[in-house]
Formats: C-alpha cells, structure tokens, sequence
C-alpha cells in the first residue's frame, strides 16, 4: 500500500468509525488490539452491535464503504481457515447471547448467535434436555462460531451433526437483508433448507444472527468403555464387530498416537437395564481383547489435542474418511509421520471424522500433512490444517473443494457480491 | 418447441426415450395431485447420466423449461408440467449401482423406488430409514427433490439426513457433485440445499445414500384415549419422560372409523387413537415400553394393547397407513391437507379445527405424525353438493392458516410444489423469500429448471388446493399412502 492509499485508507477508516458510534455508542466500537489479529492479519477495529437489526446495519454500511468484515464469536476458532486477502472490521456477536425461547415440550431452542454453547447447554438441562452436540470449547465457542466452523463431536455418530439439528436460521447479508428460513418446527419442508447453507459457511455468505435446533432428551445414564487393542487387525476387527451389531452405542472412537496401542472408546446411553444388557453384548464381541469401563474423560480426547499445543512445532488437522477406513487412517498416518521423524497422537470417530496433532520440524510437518491430504483425497476423504507452526511454509486449510467449486462461488457472488465477508479464508479463494 | 428440436431430443434417447403423442402424454399430465394439469411437449425418458446431460443442454440452449420427474407419486403438484415445457422422467435410471455395508453406503440412480434400497439389503439387516407411506412406488430421485419424511423420521431423520452425497446435472447442463461418501466434504453444503428443493435447482443423477442397521427389537403399542386432548397430553409425557420413540402417530375418530372400514384393523372405538413404536436393544425397550404403557394409563387411556408378533404389528400400521385412502369409504371427496405445529399447539388448534369445521359444515378427519406435530387433516365434502367443493377448498386453507399462526409451517412432508406457493408469502417475509430466490439464480440464472414451482408469483394468486384423487396405482390396490 502506497502513502497516499494508506492516508486515504486511514481517513475512512476513521469517519466510518464516527458513523458507527453516532448509533452503537463508544463503548461498541473499538480499536483493534494485536491480539484481535484474524490468521496474522490486522484488523482494524472491533464492533459489537447489541442487537441483529443493529448487525445487519453495521455490516451494511461496511459493505456499501467497501470495508472486509471478519464476523467472530468466543474467538475459540477464530484463527482456522485461511488468512483473510482483507480484514477491516472485526464483528462481534458478544452482545447477541439471548436464548429466546426454549420450548422444552416442543424439544427446539432459539437462541442468538452469540450465546455460549456451555449457558445454552446449562439452560437446556433445567428441563433435562440438551442440543445433542459436543463441540470443541462450549464454555467459549459461541452458537453462531460452532455453526459457521460446522464443528462436531463423538456424539455425531448417533444424533448428526449441526446439518442435521438446526431448524431455522436467520442471516445479516452484506446487503443488510435479515433473511430467515427454515423455522420453529421439526419437520418442515417450505422453501429452501438455508440452515444448511450456513452451516460450515465459515461466515463468508452471511453472519448467523440467531438459529432454532432440535433437541434432545438429556440420558438417562451413561456408561463408557475402553478397550486396548493389541495389533492394528485387532482395532479394524473391534470396530467392525461394534460397527455391524445391534449395539445402539451413542458414540465410538480410537485413540492412537505414536509409540501407544490403540484404544477404542465406547459410549452408551440408556436405562439401567438397557446399559447392563449392551455392557453384557459389547463384552462378546471383543473377543481377546479386554473391556473396561472409563471415565466419561475419554470423551474430551478431541479437545485435549489442542492442550500444552506448541507453536513452534505443532500442527493440527481434521481428516475424514470412510468409516470402514478408520483403522487403515490410522496406519497411514503413522507411516507418513514416521518417515518423517514426526511425533503423532489422533483421534478417529466412528463416522470416519478424526483429528490429528503432529510434532516436528516445520518443514516436515508440511510435507506429511500434504501427503496425508493427498491419500485421504484420493479415497474420497479430505485433510483440514486447523494449526501450523508459524515457522511452516503456508498450506491452504481446506484442500481440494470437487469439481462445484464454481456453483459455490456463484453462490458467494450472489450473497455477498462485493465478496466483504471474511475474503479469502474460505475454500478456493472464497 | 419445432420438429427439429424434437428431432434432436429423440436421437438423444435413442428413439426409445421420447414420449409426444398426446394420448400418451397424459400419463404425464399431472402427479399425485391431480386437480392441476397441464399438458408437456414432450416426455423424455433418458437412462444415463450422459442423457440426461445432452436433453439439459438443448433446454439450456433453446430455453426450454424442463421438469424433472421420478414415480409421480408428489402430493403438492411439484412434478406437474411446464406449459411448452419438456418432462424429464428419471425412471429409466432405476440401477443400485453400489452397496458398501463396512461403510453403511449405498449409491443409486434417482428412479430406484425407495423400497427397493432396502429390499437389496435387508438380507445383511440393513435398512433405509426414509419410509413416506407411497414407499413401495415413489423413486429416490423424487425422495431428494422433496425431502420426504415418512412416520420413523421422528427417530432417524428425513431423505436430507441420508442423503450424504449427489451427483447434479445443474441447468446449463454441467455435471457437479455435492458432499460424498465421506462426511464433510470442503465448501458449501450444497447437498444440504439441495435436497427439498423441489426440483428447481437441477437434476439429481446419483445419490449417495447411507444405510442403516437394523434395531435389535421393535414394540408398537396402541392406545385408546377420549380424545385427542388426553392423546397429545400423553404424547407430551413421553417426551418429558425422556424418550424419542421410533413413530408416535395419531388417529382421531373420524380417521378410526373410516380406517375400520377400509381395512379391519381392529382399531378400538374411541375418540383418538395412539400409536407409538420403540425400536433398539431388548431390555431398553422393554423398559421404557413399560414407561409408555404408564403414561398413556395415567392419561386416560382405557384400552391398551401392544402387538404381540410382526403380523399383528403390520396389522396396526396397515390401519394408519390406509388412512388417506380409506376416507373415500365414508365420504364421496376429500382434500389431504399436510401442516405442522408446535406439538403443545395441538389443543388449541384441534379445537379450532373442529370450530371451523362446524361452522363450514363440513367433516375434518385427522391423521398426525403426533411426535412432530405434522399434521393430515382431511377435509371431507361431497362434490355433488353445490358449493361444497368450494366451502372445502377454504377449510382446508384456513387450516393452514392456523398452523403458520401456531408457529409452524405449510408443509411438513408433500412439499410446496404448485399446490402451496401462494401461502409461501404467508409464512416468510419478502426478503426471507427473495433470499432463496438469490440461491437458487446461482444454480439456475435462467429458471429453467421446474420454473413455476415453490416460489409465489403476483399471477398465481386465488388458487386453491386441490382434492385428492387416489393414484392409479392406489387405486390398483398396488400401494398405500399416508
């Protein structure tokens, strides 16, 4: 950026700043510090609307001054996906936390956008019910950040994912539009399913305002297994076994990391009778192997990835892959980390979605990481970097976006066509 | 659409594919919903995915609408024809073309019949969850365009939940995939906005399907109760309780009688009738059934019974499932109306059902997948009577009416389609609608693809919904729906 752009750049920044506190107040508009920095890049300030009326007028206006708006929640993911091409504003949900209606014998929540998934959870079981979902953080990860991320947990095995809990939304475009679709009700086929197009959006088509879930039952009981498989055949042969009996187990996982056997991990939830008679089943199915039960713990192994994290070394990243694929994932990971002297520990759910944390050199890091994308892509999965060393050369997070790429961006250019939301941190360029 | 096109269309099907005689063409006329009809140009019935790709670029090129179209079975008129449109049949494309049981994926054609994926199955004790009641005609393909539910999605979900991958022949006539057979594929869930869409934003060719394993045991209980008051409050008590049953469904006397007579299925004589199946483990259902059999009681109910083997419990279903056809057995006409509510709504809007009901004259019988709250009231008249058939058709608007008023929705399940685009404008707001719009011009600039469906136009306004008319195959006793 040359002088005479840069005072240019610097002048509107500052007279937009006065226009949006002439209607949010001073205390809502503020400067960006460097820790507000969105993948390395520096925004320049930080608003935070109280309500999605006074949202969508913020976004409007930044949009009709040409300004990048960054949308941003508990700040927990705030640092996955590409850095942005440009990033002016920084848009906070902090101030939209209501949970509006909890119509517990309708089983749906609507709640605002940036309500922490840990107060809606609280809220949810004072009638014994929950959103069936176990993301990353909920004490911080807002509703709308765990949407935009589309981040799910074990729990997916049997309830779905975001995809298949949320009911309705309603969105702030560019344009300053609130649009809303889906709605209150379970079962609804009016109109299309836009709740799902925001959902993994990762912000860039418009900021999620207020969303309406389906919920759940709390468990009556739960009861969590272990079982430590000697041999690599042995896990492929466990899971399988689970996989394909009448198990109605809630959740399974393998943990693996360098230099360990694996572990298989299984939840069950249900009556005292209905656990004691899966406990029953799951034990003669594993034949050599020996079953015992867990701490609930075992379920935060996702999350304990990012723990004692090293920025000079570590990477992260979400693989998927066929769900008969786990064991061969594991392997192949393995191999790739070994050959590069890389220290490795991972978790993969029984749906084929696993995360991995890698430890090494930089540059070896990269390398593995863009041979596992390749691997996993040429059977059909996919590799996410979540986390990279600054030291590491860049890598794009997403990996290879299929042959709809270009339906996606017209998608994009029809919502967001000044391309103002987070540019440039979503897949191929978007 | 000259004989040169016609020409171009019929070396693309081989000659065998194409369908424009006009007695032929009638077959086409219409779907499900057989009070709109229009007549298409012609009916191409291509058999693979290249087919469909060239017939997509000649409407592309010479800006022929086109509709897509599976079994016909639609209830809101999504597969009715476009006028100088052509008609797209997919029944051809009819191959299982992939089972992967470690993975629990099938991929299939879109004119495979829904029962079929499960028929090819079950014998691993797989199954596919999607059941809509025409299920033993009604194709995947037609599945996917309208996000068909059926009574078990309370437990598993809608076609949308299983539908974890497509192979799209967009307008312009390009061939895309969306998601696949792994989860969360990179970039937009453009499978999710896909499916439900009604056929206007392209044509599925492929889909990939997740199966699932069968439950190790099923119960279904039925209950007697006064009314549907005691029902729904039951129904809110096994909620409370913690459970999500399989299926809870509800009958009100009306739908009892009318079921007894078609089918004898040895329904109780009582105001409303509850149905609620349990799947999963032995000793789990065997529990929380004893918890079902409790609250029902402590509801009201006075007779309880709970099917002892699968014959007695196809028995049960047979009755539900005959429960649309069955009112031609207690009324010469009737509409199938498809609504949802808050399911804690169901007192008041029961209630004024039956004020307006009275105050129309006319008999509403109801048929509820109560766990939902999706609602089919039936909206019985006799056409000879003058002014029924009109005093029918704003009953059964009215009705829907009341579901947006109740916080729900003017569809669960048929689909807007023809039939409901009108009362879109009544349960979204302009820039809610002009919103989808926008998502759909990226997909189809032009509006090529099933033009004149789901969205409202100025034009359309005064329309009025329809009665139902058994399809042929119903009426061949060939297959039932609810």
């Amino acid at each position: 950026m040359d002088a005479a752009t840069q005072s240019q750049s610097t002048t509107l920044h500052s007279s937009f700043r006065y226009k949006l506190i002439s209607f949010l107040g001073p205390d809502h508009v503020q400067a960006a510090a460097p820790a507000d920095a969105v993948a390395g890049v520096q925004p320049k300030m930080i608003v935070a609307p109280g309500n999605e009326r006074d949202l969508a007028e913020v976004l409007r206006l930044s949009n009709e001054a040409g300004l990048a708006v960054i949308p941003r929640g508990g700040s927990t993911k705030f640092s996955w996906g590409n850095p942005p091409s440009r990033a002016d504003l920084v848009l906070s949900t902090a101030r939209l936390n209501e949970i509006t209606e909890h119509a517990w014998a309708d089983l749906t929540v609507s709640v605002e956008a940036g309500c922490t998934m840990q107060r809606m959870q609280e809220t949810l079981a004072q009638r014994g019910q929950r959103l069936a979902l176990d993301p990353l953080w909920p004490e911080k990860a807002t509703v709308g950040g765990v949407l935009s991320a589309n981040d799910s947990g074990a729990l997916r095995l049997r309830f779905g994912a975001l995809r298949d809990l949320i009911i309705g939304v309603t969105l702030a475009l560019p344009d300053g539009t609130l649009a809303s679709s889906g709605g209150k009700v379970v079962k609804n086929v009016a109109g299309y399913d836009l709740p799902k197009l925001a959902t993994g959006a990762f912000g860039t088509l418009g900021v999620i305002t207020r969303a309406v879930f389906r919920l759940h039952p709390l468990p009556r009981l739960t009861r969590s297994f272990s079982v430590a498989t000697a041999t690599a055949e042995e896990t492929r042969r466990f899971i399988h076994a689970v996989q394909n009996s009448k198990l109605a187990h809630t959740a399974l996982q393998a943990r693996f990391e360098s230099g360990a056997a694996p572990q298989v991990d299984v939840l069950f939830e249900g009556t005292e009778a209905g656990l004691r008679a899966q406990e029953a089943h799951l034990k003669e199915l594993t034949e050599t192997a020996g079953v015992t039960e867990a701490s609930p713990d075992i379920w935060n192994a996702r999350q304990s990835l990012w723990s004692s994290l090293k920025p000079e070394s570590t990477a992260l990243a979400k693989f998927t892959v066929l769900p008969a694929e786990i064991e061969e994932s594991m392997e192949t990971i393995a191999k790739s980390a070994r050959a590069r002297h890389l220290e490795w520990e991972g978790v993969v759910q029984a749906t084929g979605i696993g995360w991995l944390r890698l430890e090494g050199d930089a540059k070896d890091l990269r390398v593995s990481l863009q041979e596992l994308r390749e691997q996993f892509e040429r059977g059909t999965g996919s590799l996410l970097v979540l986390h990279r060393p600054a030291a590491m050369p860049s890598i794009d997070t997403w990996g290879n976006a299929g042959d709809a790429l270009h339906l996606m961006k017209a998608v994009k250019q029809q919502l967001d066509p000044k391309n103002t939301l987070n540019p440039g941190r979503f897949v191929g360029g978007i | 659409m000259n004989a040169r096109i016609l020409d171009e269309l019929r070396a693309i099907v081989d000659g065998r594919g194409l369908i424009s005689s006009p007695e032929e063409l009638h077959t086409y006329e219409c779907d499900g919903l057989t009070n709109f009809r229009v007549m298409p140009r012609a009916v191409l019935l291509p058999t693979s995915t290249e087919q469909v790709q060239k017939i997509v670029r000649v409407c592309h090129r010479e800006r022929i609408p086109f509709v897509a179209r599976g079994s016909g079975t639609g209830l809101s008129g999504g597969a009715l024809p476009v006028e100088n449109g052509i008609v797209i049949s997919l029944a051809r494309m009819n191959r299982i073309l992939e089972v992967d049981f470690p993975s629990a994926r099938a991929v299939v054609e879109p004119g495979v019949i829904n029962l079929d994926v499960t028929a090819r199955i079950l014998y691993n004790e797989f199954f596919y969850a999607p059941d809509p009641s025409s299920q033993s005609i009604c194709s995947i393909g037609g599945n996917v365009a309208e996000n068909s539910g059926g009574a078990h999605c309370l437990k598993y979900g809608f076609t949308t939940t299983h539908v974890l991958g497509l192979e799209v022949v967009l307008p312009d006539g390009s061939l895309v995939h969306f998601g696949g057979k792994t989860l969360d594929t990179p970039g937009y869930d453009l499978a999710g906005v896909f499916v439900g869409s009604e056929g206007t934003l392209g044509i599925a060719t492929k889909i990939i399907l997740r199966i699932v394993k069968r439950p190790a045991c099923v119960r279904t209980l039925l209950a007697a109760f006064p009314s549907t008051n005691e029902a729904g409050t039951a129904v809110s008590g096994i909620i409370a309780a913690g459970m999500l049953p399989a299926a809870i469904e509800m009958m009100d006397n009306l739908a009892i009688q009318a079921a007894e007579a078609a089918v004898h299925a040895n329904y109780p004589d009582c105001g409303a009738l509850l149905l609620v199946e349990l799947d999963g483990p032995l000793a789990e259902v065997e529990t929380l059934m004893t918890d079902v059999n409790e609250i029902c009681r402590s509801n009201g109910a006075s007779e309880i019974y709970v099917a002892k083997s699968d014959l007695e419990r196809a028995l049960v279903w047979k009755g539900r499932k005959a429960a649309f056809a069955a009112m031609g057995r207690i009324s010469p006409n009737y509409i199938v109306q498809d609504g949802v509510i808050p399911r804690t709504a169901l007192p008041k809007v029961m209630s004024e059902i039956v004020r307006l009901s009275q105050e129309a004259g006319l008999r509403v019988a109801n048929v509820f997948h109560a766990g939902d709250g999706n609602l089919h009231p039936l909206v019985l008249y006799d056409r000879r009577v003058p002014g029924q058939e009109e005093a029918a058709e704003i009953l059964s608007s009215n009705i829907l009416e009341l579901c947006i008023a109740a916080g729900g929705s003017i569809t669960g399940e048929h689909g807007v389609g023809e039939d409901k685009k009108k009362m879109m404008s009544k349960m979204f707001a302009e820039p809610d609608l002009l919103t989808m719009q926008r998502v759909r011009s990226a997909f189809d600039p032009l509006q090529l693809s099933n033009p004149t469906k789901v969205f409202p136009t100025p034009r359309l306004c005064g329309e009025k919904p329809g009665e139902y008319t058994a399809h042929p195959l119903e009426s061949a006793g060939l297959a039932e729906r609810f």
